[in-house]
């Protein structure tokens, strides 16, 4: 339980700082790290039993059917990676405190960070592969938002793009291999996975799995050809260079490879992929970062090229390179995060990080000058400190590497890698802290608060510690979590400052010597390098996602055109050649069943039927005449519902059509009111035989369904509908009880819908359609009677009818026709006769009622009934229902399911009416006429004291003028 | 007797549905299209209520119910369409 609540406190914390901003920035910052810090101490509860070998598991099973299980456990590389995040993150967010400037959105600053935070301890803590991309993913998105957190810089955003760019299709890659694993394995639960070693490697899916599992790794964690992106994410605020770019997130890709080091590791192929990409990541990204003037950039090459280093030892695949890889894993991380909050430092306070405007800041910044000084040594491998250990043990492991046949490439690369790293970090302390003092600086440098400066020095004390007594501060965390990474078999070794005399130490004399001497050097080095060739890794990114781009708009733009006609076309053909193909498949005698008599009265109504299809056909272009026909189809329809015993339908048909009529209406006083000729005369005949082919067809199909018994589900429905749902309508329980879970989709959908058409309208409204419709003129001659009475006052007196209505519908109908659906649409239709009789503004501003919070309550109501049942412990929407007696109303029923009719009858009130109050809004941006004062043009009450005061007898109220006040206020 | 009335009646009924069913497709105005239409709806309800009784059950009388309260509704929003352009003003 409390690895699940280690992942999730972060992201249930992301809200704090957003909120907490409000009270100020200490606040925010001390919320967000006592949401790290609990987390970190929940972790720290676990140690004593890591250390012992433990692994600790929590889980619940989420999607079993998927495989997808939502399972963590805690081993010693989850609890090293765990540590590293949680740790630095506290101190990051403790950084970040003094180094945003005050307009900076902190609060949205640390709620991305927090995010990211719970996304990576996901990751390392996910017992499911499933899962574990899950949160793989979420790292790739808050980055983004990290990495593009100053959004007024271009180059940040830039940045951000190519990040998500690359790490999100490296993702994709890791996808597909994952899911070939789990397809190996048959089970996609790591701990299961990592027992099967030799089952995923005798697989023939073993060599592409590894290499798209590999992509996503490498492309994560800045491996060659994925480097560039590092570089540039460099435009982050410098808080998240050193969270994300030093010390966790590019790690993502190097914990996994280590994670899946048991059953990938050990083949050929794992070797020449990973060593040799680990191999050229590490001397590429080491000779570039000698070549980097800027700081950031400098420690971003040099953390591509020590991930390199540390991608090359998993890849040696051998236990003992896998101990150093880890050991060199948690040094790492302690000097780059402090470089690069160090760097931040140096930026912040000299006002940039430029190396060549630098130089002699020693005596100015004496802190920073020490804790760089201690960082980059340890970062160069000078003896006595951590970074020193490892690289010895690295090149230890080197040594002892052949690599295809030959003994002395990966040794010589390494040596060249670990020279050019030495030269590099001196440079990071000589070009900026000593040499002469400038005058030149952009800011007057000093030493900044102890709130900068603490951070770095909390990370800069393992530095020496380990590096002096490197058995007694990692010795057991190191073997913990090495021990996970081989699957328990673990060498003997010894942490140890001093091994003799050994090839490794003269390796690490030669490149101390060599670095020393680039650096001497350095304007002759840097010169040979200037003359050589510089790809330009930016560019290039750019002009591939270009070619994608545009590739894939030609194919979309070739399937996709616009022309629903030729859609339709293509959608009629398909249907048409699968059901001439089943036809000719199957048998074809008649059906067997009785067919009904016809009456005359339902010939009649087939007979409207054909005209008024057949007056669509050739009326269609005048689209006022289309709807009309349109209109009695839908009456017949609704007609047939009746005669073929399906009241329930009829009665929604009804409300239906009269809902859709008002809003074509509303809609076509904006459009033309022809269609224009489109289409020639082939076009025609194509489209024509289609239309009849597809046409008798489905006749075809539905004679032949209906002339013939089969079984369907109404039986059931019919049969249990009242013991299981305690109605006897069954359409009604059907669609409250027992496909409950499909309405409550609907009506989310319905809502969907409605808001969608207002964002799209409130959005048109504002902009160039906006103007457009403000310099609109009706383009036919209206009529003068705006609010006619008759219409006003039939309305008015219908209005409480309808109510009645809609109530009597509604309480009904889980015992007969009707229900929440056709309440609704009844209850709808009733407030909009109020609208179109006065006018939209006037009866606005005597129904004040939200529709948006209409259709929310809807849905939370209908939900609400839904949870209730899993409160009793029943599944999602179970109903119940029982009898109850009242004096005077007798005995009655109650089910659970009029709750969530009541939720499906507010969202479609507040659907209908959000829709057409909004297309009705189109109407009055157009600026023609002005909110009416008076319900109706005539005023009955000024007419009769008119004719009571016979001298005023030419003042009769007109159309359009606005009426006395106390008229206005009776009618509201 | 009922029986004869019944028949009586749907006879009527039919045949003023295909009148409305003329004029519907003859025109020539829209206002005489719309008229006819909103005398179909008006004919509907007389077959709803001619079948409810036939049938002898009250099941279809909501049916009827909800036409004659809001088949005028359709008729209306085109009489505003066609006289003031906009329906909700």
């Amino acid at each position: 339980m409390s690895l699940a609540l280690i992942v999730m406190l972060p992201f249930l914390g992301a809200v704090l700082p957003a909120l907490m901003i409000r009270a100020g920035r200490n606040a925010c910052a001390i919320a967000t790290g006592s949401v790290t810090l609990l987390a970190f101490a929940l972790l720290l509860t676990h140690v004593p039993a890591v250390l012992r070998g433990e692994v600790i598991q929590a889980g619940w099973t989420w999607l079993p059917g998927l495989g997808l299980n939502v399972n963590f456990f805690l081993d010693g590389l989850g609890l090293l990676f765990a540590g590293l995040i949680l740790g630095i993150g506290l101190l990051i967010i403790a950084y970040a405190r003094f180094y945003l400037a005050k307009e900076d959105p902190m609060g949205t600053f640390y709620t991305f960070l927090l995010l990211f935070q719970g996304a990576m301890v996901g990751i390392v803590l996910s017992d499911n592969i499933l899962l574990l991309l899950i949160f793989w993913e979420l790292t790739s998105l808050s980055s983004f938002l990290l990495i593009g957190y100053w959004r007024h810089l271009p180059e940040g955003r830039q940045g951000a793009r190519m990040a998500l760019a690359v790490t999100g299709a490296g993702g994709l890659a890791m996808i597909a291999g994952m899911l070939m694993l789990g397809g190996i394995v048959g089970s996609y639960d790591l701990t299961v996975i990592l027992r099967e070693r030799e089952l995923i490697q005798a697989s023939p899916l073993y060599l592409p799995a590894l290499v798209l599992i590999l992509v996503g790794c490498f492309a994560k964690s800045a491996q060659f050809p994925f480097h560039f992106w590092l570089p540039h994410a460099m435009a982050a605020p410098t808080p998240v260079s050193a969270y994300l770019h030093s010390a966790t997130m590019v790690k993502a890709g190097i914990f996994l490879m280590a994670r899946m080091w048991p059953v990938l590791a050990g083949t050929e192929a794992w070797f020449y992929l990973v060593a040799t990409t680990g191999l050229v990541t590490m001397v590429l990204g080491a000779g570039i970062a000698l070549f980097k003037d800027d700081l950031k950039g400098l420690l971003a090459f040099s953390t591509v090229s020590h991930l390199g280093l540390v991608t090359l030892l998993l890849g040696f695949g051998t236990p003992m390179a896998a101990v150093v890889a880890v050991f060199h894993i948690i040094n790492h991380a302690s000097f780059k995060a402090a470089l690069f909050m160090c760097a931040g430092i140096v930026d912040h306070e000299a006002g940039t990080r430029d190396v060549r405007r630098l130089g002699g800041l020693a005596a100015l910044m004496p802190i920073t000058a020490t804790l760089v000084t201690v960082g980059a040594a340890s970062m160069a491998g000078v003896p006595l400190l951590n970074g020193f250990l490892s690289k010895e043990m690295m090149l230890e492991e080197a040594v002892h590497t052949t690599w295809a046949g030959q003994g002395w490439i990966v040794p010589l690369a390494v040596t060249a890698g670990a020279a050019f790293s030495v030269a590099y970090s001196f440079r990071y302390i000589v070009h900026v802290f000593f040499g002469r003092r400038r005058d030149d600086y952009p800011r007057t440098p000093h030493d900044p608060p102890a709130g900068m400066w603490l951070p770095p020095a909390v990370l800069i004390v393992p530095v020496v510690a380990i590096g002096l007594f490197p058995e007694t501060f990692a010795g057991d965390l190191v073997r913990a979590s090495a021990a996970a990474v081989t699957g328990g078999v673990l060498p003997e070794f010894q942490l140890a400052l001093w091994h003799g005399f050994t090839v490794a130490l003269a390796l690490s004399v030669i490149a101390l010597a060599g670095g020393f001497a680039l650096l001497a050097r350095y304007r002759a080095v840097r010169r040979l390098w200037q003359a050589g060739p510089h790809p330009e890794a930016k560019a290039m990114f750019e002009a591939v996602l270009a070619a994608t781009v545009a590739a894939s708009r030609r194919v979309m733009h070739g399937l996709h055109n616009g022309s629903l006609g030729r859609y339709l076309a293509v959608t009629l053909v398909a249907a048409l050649a699968l059901g001439l193909a089943a036809f000719q498949a199957g048998g074809h005698e008649a059906g067997l069943r009785d067919s009904l008599p016809a009456p005359a009265a339902a010939v009649v109504a087939w007979l409207l039927l054909v005209g008024a299809c057949g007056l669509a056909v050739v009326l269609h272009r005048q689209r006022v005449l289309a709807l009309l026909a349109a209109g009695v189809v839908g009456l017949i329809v609704s007609v047939g519902f009746v005669y073929l015993s399906a009241p329930d339908l009829a009665l929604t048909q009804i409300s239906v059509e009269v809902a859709t009529v008002i809003l074509i209406l509303l809609a076509l006083y904006f459009l033309p009111k022809e269609s224009p000729r489109e289409s020639g005369r082939g076009r025609k005949l194509r489209d024509a035989a289609l239309a009849v082919g597809a046409g008798l067809g489905m006749g075809g199909l539905a004679w032949a369904a209906m002339t013939r018994d089969a079984a369907t589900l109404s039986g059931y429905y019919l049969d249990n509908a009242v013991s299981g749902g305690g109605g006897t309508n069954v359409v009604n329980v059907i669609l409250v009880d027992f496909r409950g879970f499909d309405t409550f989709g609907e009506i989310i959908v319905l809502g969907v819908a409605a808001l969608a058409i207002y964002a799209l309208l409130d959005g048109a409204v504002r902009g160039a359609v906006g103007r457009k419709l403000a310099a609109w003129t009706p383009d036919e001659p209206h009529s003068a009677d705006r609010h006619p009475m008759i219409m006003v006052v039939a309305t008015r007196v219908m209005l409480p009818l309808a109510l009645m209505v809609g109530a009597y519908i509604f309480l009904r109908g889980h015992n007969q026709p009707g229900g929440g659906f056709i309440a609704g649409l009844v209850v709808a239709i009733a407030l909009i006769m109020q609208y179109m009789a006065s006018g939209f503004g006037w009866a606005a501003q005597r129904m004040r009622v939200d529709y948006h919070a209409m259709i929310g309550a809807g849905v939370l109501i209908a939900a609400a009934t839904g949870i209730a049942a899993m409160v009793m412990g029943y599944p999602f929407l179970t109903s119940a229902f029982d009898h109850f007696h009242l004096p005077l109303i007798g005995e009655f029923e109650l089910a659970s399911a009029l709750a969530f009719d009541v939720g499906v009858f507010l969202t479609v009130v507040g659907a209908v009416m959000l829709a057409l109050a909004n297309l009705s809004r189109l109407g009055r941006k157009t600026g023609v006429a002005p909110v009416n004062e008076a319900p109706m043009d005539v005023d009955p009450l000024a007419r009769r004291q008119a004719a009571a005061r016979p001298a005023a007898s030419g003042a009769s109220a007109r159309h359009d003028q606005p009426a006395p006040a106390p008229t206005a206020a009776r009618e509201g | 007797m009922i029986e004869h009335a019944l028949v009586f009646g749907f006879a009527a009924v039919s045949l003023a549905l295909l009148m409305n069913l003329w004029r519907l497709v003859t025109g020539p105005t829209l206002m005489d299209r719309v008229l006819a239409a909103d005398t179909m709806v008006i004919n509907a309800i007389a077959l709803i209520i001619l079948f409810g009784i036939q049938m002898r059950t009250t099941v279809y009388f909501e049916a009827a119910l909800l036409f004659a309260m809001f088949g005028f509704i359709s008729t209306v929003a085109y009489c505003r369409f066609v006289l003031r352009g906009d329906i909700i003003e």
